[in-house]
C-alpha cells in the first residue's frame, strides 16, 4: 500500500481550514521529504498543532489537498487511514498516556494490538525503547508519578515503538527547563540517524529548531510565511521572521489611537 | 483558489446534527461488536466495573426498596383487607417497574457518570488522539466492551435488585407484620406472568445500552460541545448532562417500553 521509494512523505497543497466562522489556515502548501527533519514554527495560536493535526487526519480540510505518504488523506476511510497510520508515530505535547496503564503497558500497547509477537518479545521491545529514552528504571510508574520530560519522553517511546516511517512530535520543548529541552532536541536527532526517521516537530523554540531542523516552515497567523532551509530562514528579510529571530513581538509598531480603539470598542 | 466560508448553523440544525452524531456513534460501535477481531479483556473489565463494583449498591438499594415498598402496601392493602395480595403487590412492581428503573439510576449514578468523565477527561488530554494516531479504533477499544458490558451487567443487576426487594418486602411484610409466608409467595408466582418479566428484561436491557451510550457518546465528543469549553469545566458539565440525558431517556424510554408491552 505504502511506497517505500517514495520521495515526498508529505504534499500539502493550498490547505484552508476553518473552525466555525473563524479561518485558521490558509492556502499553505508544503513537502516533507524523507529522512529530514521538518519543523513548523510560530507563535502560540498561529495554527502550527492545527497544520499537524491535518497532516496526521485527525482533522479534515474545508479545502486543500494532503498526501501521506503518497495517499491522499482528506477523503480517506477510517479503515485506509488506520492502515496508513500504522507507518508513523505521533508524540503529543502532553504524552498523552493513558492514565490507567504503568508507562511500560502504555508503550507496550500498540504492538499488542497490531502484531502477534508473544508477550515476551513485546516486552523485550518495550524495554529496549524506554532505554532508549533513558526511562528503563519507570516502567512501572503510573502517568501521574512522571515528571513533564518523562512523560514527554515516555509518549515518544509509544510513538516509536512500531518504528514508523514518520514521527510528528508536537511542541517537545514547552514547558520543559532548558537542559532536559536541549536533552530531547538530542533524542530526536538521535533517532532520525539511528532509526532513519522522517521527523516532523512543531514547536515556538528557535533554538531548539535550529539545533535540529534540514528544513523550517514559519507560520503565522494561519499564513505560511516561508519554508526553506536554515540559512534561507536566516537571510529572509521579511519583517515577521526577523522579528521572530530577534524574538520581538509581531505587532511592535501598532498605531496608538488604532489600540486605544481597540481596547474602548463595544 | 476560492472557497465557500462556513457558515454558523441554527439552534434546530445544531441539535438535529448532535442526534445524527450520536446515531454514528451508536451504529460505529455496534459494527465494531459485530465484526472481527474479537477481544474479551477489555470486556470482562468492564463487566467488572458496571457490574461487580455496583453489586453492593444494587443489593443495599434493592433491600431497603422492597422494605418500603411492602410497608406501603401493607398500610394499603390492610384498609381493603387484601394482605393476602402484599406479595404479588411488591412482586409485581418490582419486576415490572422499580427494578429496572431504580437499578438503572443507580447505575447511571455509579458507573454512567464515571465513565463519561473518564472519556471525557481522555478526549481533553488528547488521549483518544493519540488511540486514533495508534490506529486503533476507539469504536472497538474503548466504546464496544463498555456497550457490551451494560447490556450484560444491567439486567443481571435489574434481576438481583428485584430478588433482594423481594426478601426485603418479606422481611417487612411476613417477619415484621406477620403476613403468611404461603400467600406471600403464592400471590406472587400467580400473579406475575411471563409478559411481566419480559418486561422487566426488555427494559433493562434497553436502559443499559441507554445509559452507556449517552455516557460515551458525551464524554467522546466532548470537543463538539456547544459551549466550547474543553477542559475540566467542559468534563464537569458534560458529566452533568449525561447524567441528567441518561435519566431522563430511562423515564421517557419506560414509558414507551410500558405502553408498547401492555
Amino acid at each position: 500500500m505504502v511506497d517505500p521509494n517514495i520521495k515526498n512523505v508529505i504534499e500539502i497543497e493550498g490547505l484552508d481550514t476553518w473552525y466555525g466562522t473563524k479561518q485558521i489556515l490558509s492556502n499553505i502548501s508544503l513537502h516533507v521529504e524523507r529522512k529530514e527533519v521538518m519543523v513548523i514554527m510560530g507563535h502560540s495560536g498561529s495554527g502550527k498543532s492545527t497544520l499537524l493535526r491535518h497532516m496526521i487526519g485527525l482533522n479534515t480540510p474545508e479545502s486543500g489537498s494532503i498526501k501521506l505518504l503518497g495517499q491522499e488523506i482528506t477523503n480517506l476511510n477510517r479503515k485506509k487511514l488506520y492502515e496508513l497510520r500504522k507507518h508513523i508515530g505521533v508524540a503529543f505535547q502532553n504524552g498523552a498516556l493513558f492514565s490507567s496503564m504503568t508507562l511500560q503497558e502504555n508503550v507496550e500497547l500498540p504492538l499488542h494490538e497490531h502484531t502477534k509477537l508473544d508477550h515476551n518479545t513485546i516486552r523485550i521491545m518495550s524495554r529496549l525503547k524506554l532505554e532508549l529514552m533513558n526511562l528503563s528504571d519507570n516502567e512501572d510508574l503510573m502517568p501521574a508519578e512522571l515528571s513533564g520530560g518523562m512523560l514527554k519522553r515516555a509518549g515518544l517511546a509509544r510513538a516509536v515503538i512500531m518504528d514508523p516511517e514518520i514521527l510528528f512530535f508536537d511542541e517537545p520543548s514547552a514547558g520543559l527547563d532548558p537542559v532536559t529541552s536541549a536533552e530531547l532536541d538530542e533524542l530526536i536527532l538521535e533517532l532520525r540517524d539511528a532509526l532513519n526517521m522522517t521527523i516532523i516537530v512543531v514547536t515556538h523554540e528557535l533554538e531548539s529548531a535550529f539545533k535540529i531542523a534540514d528544513r523550517i516552515t514559519v507560520i503565522d497567523n494561519g499564513q505560511q510565511i516561508i519554508t526553506g532551509d536554515k540559512e534561507t530562514i536566516k537571510k529572509s528579510t521579511d519583517p515577521r521572521i526577523v522579528n521572530m529571530l530577534e524574538r520581538r513581538a509581531m505587532n511592535d509598531n501598532i498605531d496608538a489611537d488604532e489600540y486605544l480603539n481597540k481596547l474602548t470598542r463595544n | 483558489m476560492s472557497i465557500n466560508k462556513p457558515q454558523a448553523l441554527s439552534s434546530i440544525e445544531s441539535v438535529l446534527i448532535r442526534f445524527g452524531i450520536a446515531g454514528i456513534f451508536l451504529f460505529e460501535t455496534t459494527r465494531t461488536m459485530v465484526l472481527p477481531p474479537y477481544s474479551f479483556n477489555p470486556l470482562i473489565k468492564q463487566i467488572a466495573f458496571i457490574g461487580a463494583r455496583s453489586l453492593l449498591v444494587i443489593v443495599v438499594a434493592g433491600l431497603f426498596v422492597g422494605m418500603v415498598i411492602a410497608l406501603q402496601f401493607y398500610d394499603t392493602l390492610l384498609r381493603f383487607g387484601s394482605v393476602s395480595l402484599l406479595g404479588s403487590a411488591v412482586g409485581l412492581s418490582l419486576i415490572r417497574e422499580l427494578g429496572p428503573v431504580l437499578t438503572a439510576l443507580m447505575v447511571i449514578g455509579r458507573s454512567g457518570s464515571a465513565m463519561c468523565a473518564e472519556i471525557g477527561i481522555m478526549r481533553v488530554d488528547n488521549q483518544i488522539d493519540a488511540l486514533e494516531c495508534m490506529a486503533i479504533d476507539p469504536y472497538r477499544y474503548l466504546f464496544a466492551p463498555r456497550i457490551l458490558a451494560g447490556v450484560i451487567c444491567v439486567p443481571i443487576l435489574t434481576a438481583i435488585f428485584i430478588l433482594v426487594g423481594i426478601f426485603g418486602g418479606y422481611f417487612v411484610g411476613v417477619i415484621l407484620f406477620g403476613v403468611s409466608p404461603g400467600s406471600y409467595f403464592q400471590g406472587m408466582s400467580e400473579t406475575v406472568l411471563i409478559r411481566d418479566l419480559f418486561m422487566g428484561f426488555s427494559k433493562s436491557l434497553v436502559f443499559g445500552l441507554l445509559i452507556v451510550w449517552i455516557a460515551c457518546d458525551k464524554g467522546f465528543n466532548l470537543h463538539l460541545d456547544k459551549h466550547g469549553a474543553y477542559g475540566s469545566e467542559g468534563v464537569s458539565r458534560i458529566t452533568t448532562e449525561a447524567v441528567v440525558l441518561s435519566s431522563i431517556g430511562v423515564l421517557f424510554s419506560d414509558y414507551l417500553l410500558s405502553a408498547l408491552i401492555l
